[in-house]
Parts: structure tokens; C-alpha cells; sequence
């Protein structure tokens, strides 16, 4: 991704910065100013917790260009306790301990090797919540 | 508007075609659907392509076939929706001559997408999926595809052994199609120790990189008994969308496009799942045979998978499914699917299908999928007697 791409979503790779739908409550994320459940207007910040749960799961084994050096890697979709599910990582976690239902919990990590333009890209992985409560 | 109907179909084998260009591929199934159809000329072009600025480092397709062709000075463009780019420049072509603007139509699917590496045709793949929040963290099309696989087959109870009923299908259905670039059986058993690339998704679940080109010629229905011997009638033409990214679906285990997409074609052509007599589905991976199954109406949420081991997507079945090959076995030039697709429909209504034929086959449908669900294109062709 471009260094301008990568640098505009820095609220969101850091911080998982979405918004929340004034008119009906609903959390978002990806922000899409657009609430998907009410389709009201929605640009209120909100920041995810970063805690939920494997919703699915599979690993990497032919990275696309960017990523070979993570090679083999778990790639999941999490469902956010929030409501919101998001496409990240897994870290910190062998592919073979991964299961469904799963509890994780967000990290900062790099995401992305330096591209023609150099720039390395930080953001979110998952990581399973070490004493799930 | 005009009811519309094809009056020619052409396409090239699909393989990996080394000595052949992305022009070249075109022009061949532009030719043979000229030829079959018994037409020099045409109003307008559609080009169906997905990748070609990546993989070949050439856009802006229209003029450039067109004038290939021979056709320089026509109206020409290319149309992109991902893998559902050949149906959507089909679908270009049905609104151009149904409104009356354009009375003779061409539309062509081409890709071509080995003169690349095996990683950069991965990542450009993966543009089929949200860039910002899905490709951007490592997903390849086919992860995209495992994640789904992983939740349908947890939460109905599958294992992947039971995939098999659709790999299996398509490769029978292929042998005799000469335009196929798998056309030899594979059995159950193969299917099961079939090498893993993205768990669960192993090869025999997934469709292969190559290249080709499918094409028709379009003309107003009422025109066009006098134009071609064997006309078929576009009974409905329809596109539903939904979100490109599968975590920001409604429910990842149902493609909603499709269901929309269906349900606009469905009532165009005042027809019902029950009525269809064959379904090109896009079968790019085992688990989108499955959802397409489910979303157009042919199987409960869940049954899809069970539907496939119990015959019911044969030839002879309930629901004849792939009949030429499919995704999996015919091959998947991800831009000119969706034109094959139409075509071995029309093959099906004209009764030309060979050993893949459909008895008194009616009405087909072909539905083309881009990305995992978020442009679906479902085309109702119906045989004019």
C-alpha cells in the first residue's frame, strides 16, 4: 500500500478507530460515515476495544506481494464484542491451537514490508487472551 | 425496451496460451461468434476483463479489439466488476440493445493471466477484495475463500472430504468439452489427499489460472429468427451487489447479492428455481458452488453440500449444475468467465452440448460472482422455438 494509504488509515491500523450510529447505537468499523444498519448518517468516533472472537480461520502459505516474510501466517475474521467483525492476523499463536470461538484480543505489529516506497506498515494482529475470563 | 437475443456464440480453449496475446485471444472468439451468427459488423463492443492493466500492462481494451478486429470506429469500452466482469459487460450489452440505442451488439470476455509470476498474479487476485481492510492485511483470494469454507463447514457439520461432490461434477462434466483445460475425471478419494494451499481449501476445491476469451453477438429478439437459425432469448438480466470486504456482510454464510440478483431474474423472466433446467454457477472455489446453490433458491441454508453428495448437481439431477466444467474443470480466465458461461447455456438451449446435453433443456441460468459475493450476475436464457 502507498505511503499516503497506509498513513490515512493510521486511526484505525492503531487504534481501531471506527464510529458509532447516533441515530440507532450501532458500532462501526471499517468507518463507513454511513451506518450499514440503519443507514443514517454515522460519523461519530469510536474507538473498538480490540477484544472478541475467532469467528474463522486459515493460514497462508502463498503470501501476496509484501507479506513473504510472515510466510506461513493465520489469517482469521474476528468478531468484536462490540458487534463489528474485522479481517486481521493472528499472532503470538500456533496455526494448530486456533479454533473457532476463540478468544483474542487486538496487538500493534507490523503488518507489511517496506514497498518501493520504503515504508513499513504498522498495525492490528490478534493475539488469544492469555486467561480468558 | 426490447426483448434481446443471442445470435451467435464463439470462444477459444482455455489453457495457458504462451503464444497467444490478450488481443489475439479475443479476436478469436469475436471471429467464431461473427462467424456463427452470420454477421460482418456490429454497433458496439463490450470488453469483459478484470485484470489486464495489471497482468499485461494494457488498459483501455475497447478500442484497442476493436480495432483489432476490424471494427475501428465503433463504440467500445471495457467493463470491470472483479470476476464478474464478463457477465457485467454482458449485461452491458443486453441494456444497449433492449433500449433501442444499439441494435447490433458484440460482447467478449478475455483474460489473460500467465505472463506474470505466481505472486503477482496473487496479489492482483486479491484487488477482488476490500484493499484498505481485508487485502491490506495478508489475505489472498483464496484465504478470502478459506474463511468462508472454515464457518460453512463448522457451522453445519461438514468435513471437507464432503466438497468432493462438486470438484467431482465438474471434472465429469468437462471430459468431453472441447474447450476445457481439465477435461479428465477425479474421484473422490483424489479429491480428499488433494494438496492443501489455504486450509480447508485444497487445489481440487479451486479453479486454476489461465487464460481465453468467450463472445456473443447480440441483436433485438424480434430481428432475430431472421438472423440466426437458432436464437436464444435473454429472458432476464440482473446484477445484485453487496459488500466487497465478508466481514462487513449481514451474515458471511449468505451471499445476499446472489439473492437479489436471483430473485431480479427470476421475476423478469417469470420463472422460479423449479423452472431452470440447467445453472452455470460460479464455482471459482467449492464453498461458492455451495452459497450460490443456497442463495438462488435450490437448497436450504446448509444443504448445499449434502445436495452435491447426493447426486442431485448431475446431469441427470435436480439440478444439472457446471454442465461443461465449470469454474473448477472448464477453467476460470477470472474476466471472461461470465461470457463462458453464456455461452455453454446457449449451447444447452440449441441442443449442441454433445454428451454434456441437457434433455429438452428450456431455460438456463449463468451467474457470475466478483470477488466473494459482493457483484453477483445472474443471466435467464430461455430457447425460442
Amino acid at each position: 500500500m502507498s505511503a499516503p494509504g497506509t498513513w490515512r488509515l493510521n486511526q484505525q491500523r492503531y487504534r481501531l478507530m471506527g464510529e458509532v450510529c447516533e441515530t440507532c447505537g450501532a458500532k462501526i468499523f471499517p468507518p463507513r460515515d454511513i451506518c450499514p444498519a440503519c443507514e443514517a448518517p454515522a460519523k461519530t468516533p469510536f474507538a473498538l476495544s480490540g477484544r472478541g472472537e475467532v469467528y474463522s480461520f486459515s493460514t497462508v502459505y502463498h503470501p501476496p506481494e509484501g507479506f513473504e516474510e510472515f510466510s506461513p501466517y493465520t489469517v482469521a475474521l474476528v468478531q468484536l464484542e462490540e458487534g463489528p467483525m474485522v479481517t486481521a492476523q493472528l499472532t503470538d499463536v500456533d496455526a494448530e491451537e486456533v479454533e473457532i470461538g476463540m478468544a483474542v484480543e487486538m496487538v500493534t505489529r507490523r503488518v507489511q514490508s517496506g514497498g518501493e516506497e520504503g515504508v513499513i506498515a504498522y498495525g492490528y494482529k490478534f493475539r488469544p487472551v492469555p486467561n480468558p475470563a | 425496451m426490447r426483448d434481446v437475443a443471442i445470435i451467435g456464440i464463439g470462444a477459444t480453449k482455455i489453457d495457458e496460451h504462451w503464444e497467444t496475446s490478450l488481443r489475439h485471444l479475443a479476436l478469436e472468439a469475436m471471429q467464431a461468434s461473427m462467424t456463427d451468427a452470420g454477421v460482418t459488423r456490429a454497433d458496439a463492443l463490450y470488453v469483459g476483463n478484470m485484470l489486464s492493466g495489471e497482468l499485461t500492462r494494457q488498459e483501455h481494451l475497447g478500442a484497442l479489439i476493436a480495432d483489432f478486429a476490424g471494427l475501428r470506429g465503433i463504440e467500445a469500452y471495457k467493463v470491470e466488476a472483479a470476476c464478474g466482469s464478463g457477465a457485467a459487460a454482458m449485461r452491458a450489452g443486453y441494456v444497449g440493445v433492449a433500449s433501442g440505442l444499439i441494435d447490433l451488439a458484440l460482447v467478449v470476455g478475455v483474460e489473460k493471466m500467465t505472463d506474470t509470476l505466481g505472486a503477482d498474479t496473487t496479489s492482483a487476485l486479491a484487488m477482488a477484495a476490500d484493499g484498505d481492510f481485508e487485502a491490506s492485511q495478508g489475505l489472498s483470494f483464496v484465504a478470502v475463500n478459506a474463511l468462508l469454507m472454515r464457518r460453512y463447514m463448522y457451522e453445519y457439520g461438514y468435513s471437507h472430504r464432503d466438497f468432493a461432490g462438486f470438484a467431482v461434477n465438474a471434472h465429469r462434466n468437462a471430459i468431453h468439452n472441447p474447450h476445457a483445460m481439465f477435461p479428465f475425471p477425479i474421484t473422490a478419494d483424489k479429491f480428499a489427499r488433494a494438496k492443501m494451499i489455504c486450509d480447508p481449501v485444497s487445489l481440487l476445491d479451486s479453479s486454476p489460472i489461465c487464460d481465453g476469451a468467450a463472445a456473443v453477438v447480440l441483436a433485438p429478439a424480434d430481428a432475430a429468427h431472421t438472423l440466426s437459425a437458432a436464437p436464444v432469448r435473454v429472458a432476464g438480466s440482473a446484477v445484485g451487489t453487496d459488500t466487497l470486504a465478508v466481514h462487513d456482510r449481514r451474515n458471511p454464510m449468505v451471499l445476499d447479492g446472489g439473492i437479489v440478483s436471483t430473485q431480479r431474474a427470476y421475476e423478469q423472466a417469470g420463472a422460479g428455481p423449479e423452472d431452470i433446467d440447467l445453472f452455470e454457477l460460479h464455482d471459482a472455489f467449492t464453498i461458492m458452488a455451495a452459497l450460490s446453490l443456497e442463495a438462488a433458491g435450490f437448497a436450504e441454508k446448509g444443504r448445499a453440500v449434502q445436495m452435491a453428495l447426493d447426486g442431485e448437481i448431475g446431469l441427470n439431477g435436480r439440478i444439472p449444475i457446471t454442465t461443461m466444467g465449470g469454474l473448477k474443470a472448464r477453467g476460470h480466465p477470472v474476466g471472461a468467465t461470465g461470457m463462458y458461461q453464456i455461452v455453454e447455456v446457449v449451447q444447452q438451449l440449441r441442443g449442441l452440448a454433445g454428451e454434456s446435453q441437457i434433455e429438452d433443456a428450456r431455460l438456463g441460468m449463468a451467474q457470475n460472482i466478483g470477488g466473494s459475493g459482493a457483484t453477483v450476475i445472474t443471466h435467464i436464457l430461455e430457447r425460442m422455438d
